[in-house]
């Protein structure tokens, strides 16, 4: 599982998106009222770009002419045939009991974190050390985790 | 949202060559045909603008991909060099054919619709043919007024890379109809299909029964009015006048076709002396001169159920049609399953294609 830094979280403001590639596969973030959610951009109906599609919200009618709207800007529509998928599970609501997009957590990290020293697994360090300069890692970041 | 693309050569090495039967290039607005249009015609347009019948019903949020708009911020599908890139270059087609929906064909003035006609193909050959050397496309026709049709048909019929001519869903009749013959034999006479494309209405509902309520009737409905033109087409002898009449059905499903059959010939068995210039049973005609569009391919509740389908309606006469750019569209890697095995596949996706266009698609 690694970790990647995907963006600045005041690159994706509420209602905002951004596509990224990480390890070789294509990845929407999103924000959506303030809570960040990634996934798979591609739909495995046939493989349309899921994550430029519209986000909206669920449709219901428990009877017919009682409508009702909920989870507004929750829903993610493939940019192709609007197969309708959760964006905070992955879900299909078009055939739930066989499709599922893989979902990614977004955590937001301080960039100080993010930019302190960390040890590399297997690897020893070395008895040189160049000259440095501070890189002030300001404000927070987006960070997910991507099996490789 | 604009999408920019990179050009790429990666993906065609490793994909088989595709024919697509069914590519829609859009105007991004009626503007793009003042160049191609006489001062007169142009005026009418700017002042009177179009008026047809009322007819499919295109919601205003779903007709296109959402990922087929170019970057310069006009109508997917509008732009010759994206198409390009965007499908031919991404999925490896060899040549694909263009049927512009423009309003052109269904206009209730005959000499404006004959004008726009004529209008909507120059725009063609200069916006699409004469830049992409892969594109052919569908001739525009004021098919309603016979004598204007053949007149547009003779002006097109030298440029090989026209290899059909394009009737929208429902007519104001069906298609079998006499007034339409003389079109049909000039499209004989130059070896042009006839293709009926889905949807689009000479004022008819998509229903026998009257207007419906819902898009999704109208998206399912040309099932009923294809099923309509092809009885017509059949029991009026048109198969008969011009034996070398070949037939195009884009966007109407093919599912229906076999119970079709079945029903005609049934009937047709016990009311021979109705129809007496019928010298085969309607399936015949059917089976040699009708090719069906796969988009959008049928989905059989048991997928395995697909194979059988398609060797009812006859495995030689299903073509591959993406129907690019718009929403309901079938990726062409996806669309003919690799459950039907390679010899299928590559009948569908290729060969039964070159075999009924022949020299105008490869010549």
């Amino acid at each position: 599982m690694a970790r990647h830094v995907v963006g600045r979280v005041e690159e994706i403001p509420p209602g905002g998106r951004k596509i990224i590639t990480v390890a070789g596969r294509s990845i929407g973030i999103f924000n959506v009222h303030g809570e960040f959610f990634a996934l798979r951009n591609r739909c495995p109906h046939q493989g349309g770009p899921l994550c430029e599609g519209l986000l909206w919200g669920m449709l219901h009618a428990r009877v017919p002419g009682e409508l009702e709207y909920t989870r507004a800007g929750e829903i993610l529509t493939c940019a192709w045939h609007g197969w309708e998928f959760d964006i905070r599970t992955g879900q299909s609501w078009c055939d739930p009991e066989r499709l599922r997009v893989r979902r990614y957590d977004v955590h937001v990290e301080p960039g100080d974190t993010l930019a302190a020293d960390t040890p590399v697994p297997g690897k020893v360090p070395g008895p040189y050390i160049a000259e440095t300069y501070p890189v002030v890692a300001e404000g927070q970041y987006l960070v997910i985790e991507v099996t490789s | 949202m604009a999408t920019t693309l990179e050009r790429t050569t990666r993906q065609a090495r490793t994909k088989p060559a595709i024919i697509d039967c069914d590519i829609h290039n859009e105007l991004d607005s009626e503007r793009d045909l003042y160049p191609f249009l006489s001062d007169r015609w142009r005026t009418h347009l700017m002042t009177y603008g179009m008026h047809g019948p009322s007819g499919a019903i295109y919601p205003r949020f779903t007709n296109r991909r959402a990922d087929a708009f170019p970057p310069s911020g006009r109508e997917a599908g509008s732009e010759c060099a994206f198409t390009s890139v965007q499908l031919l270059d991404e999925w490896n087609i060899a040549c694909g054919i263009l049927n512009p929906l423009t309003g052109a064909g269904s206009q209730l003035n005959p000499e404006f619709d004959a004008a726009l006609a004529t209008a909507v193909n120059d725009w063609q050959v200069a916006e699409w043919l004469d830049k992409e050397p892969r594109l052919r496309a569908s001739i525009i026709l004021p098919f309603e007024h016979a004598d204007l049709a053949v007149a547009e048909i003779e002006r097109r019929a030298r440029d090989p890379r026209f290899v059909q001519v394009q009737f929208t869903g429902r007519p104001r009749e069906p298609m079998g109809r006499r007034k339409y013959w003389p079109i049909y034999e000039a499209c004989a006479t130059h070896g042009l299909a006839v293709m009926s494309h889905a949807f689009g209405s000479g004022g008819q509902p998509i229903t026998g029964c009257g207007w419906p309520s819902f898009y999704i009737e109208d998206h399912v409905g040309p099932s009923q009015s294809m099923q309509a033109n092809l009885i017509s087409l059949v029991v009026e002898g048109v198969f008969e006048r011009f034996p070398t009449l070949r037939v195009v059905s884009a966007e109407n499903g093919f599912a229906w076709v076999p119970s079709l059959m079945w029903r005609l010939d049934n009937t047709f068995d016990l009311l021979r002396d109705e129809t007496p210039h019928l010298t085969r049973r309607p399936s015949e005609y059917i089976r040699d001169h009708v090719w069906f569009c796969t988009q959008p391919v049928e989905e059989p509740h048991r997928p395995e159920d697909l194979r059988w389908l398609m060797e009812q309606v006859g495995i030689d006469h299903l073509i591959f049609a993406s129907d690019y750019a718009h929403w309901d569209w079938d990726a062409p890697d996806t669309a003919i399953p690799a459950r039907l095995g390679d010899d299928v596949r590559r009948k569908i996706y290729y060969d039964n294609a070159l075999a009924l266009y022949g020299d105008r698609l490869m010549g």
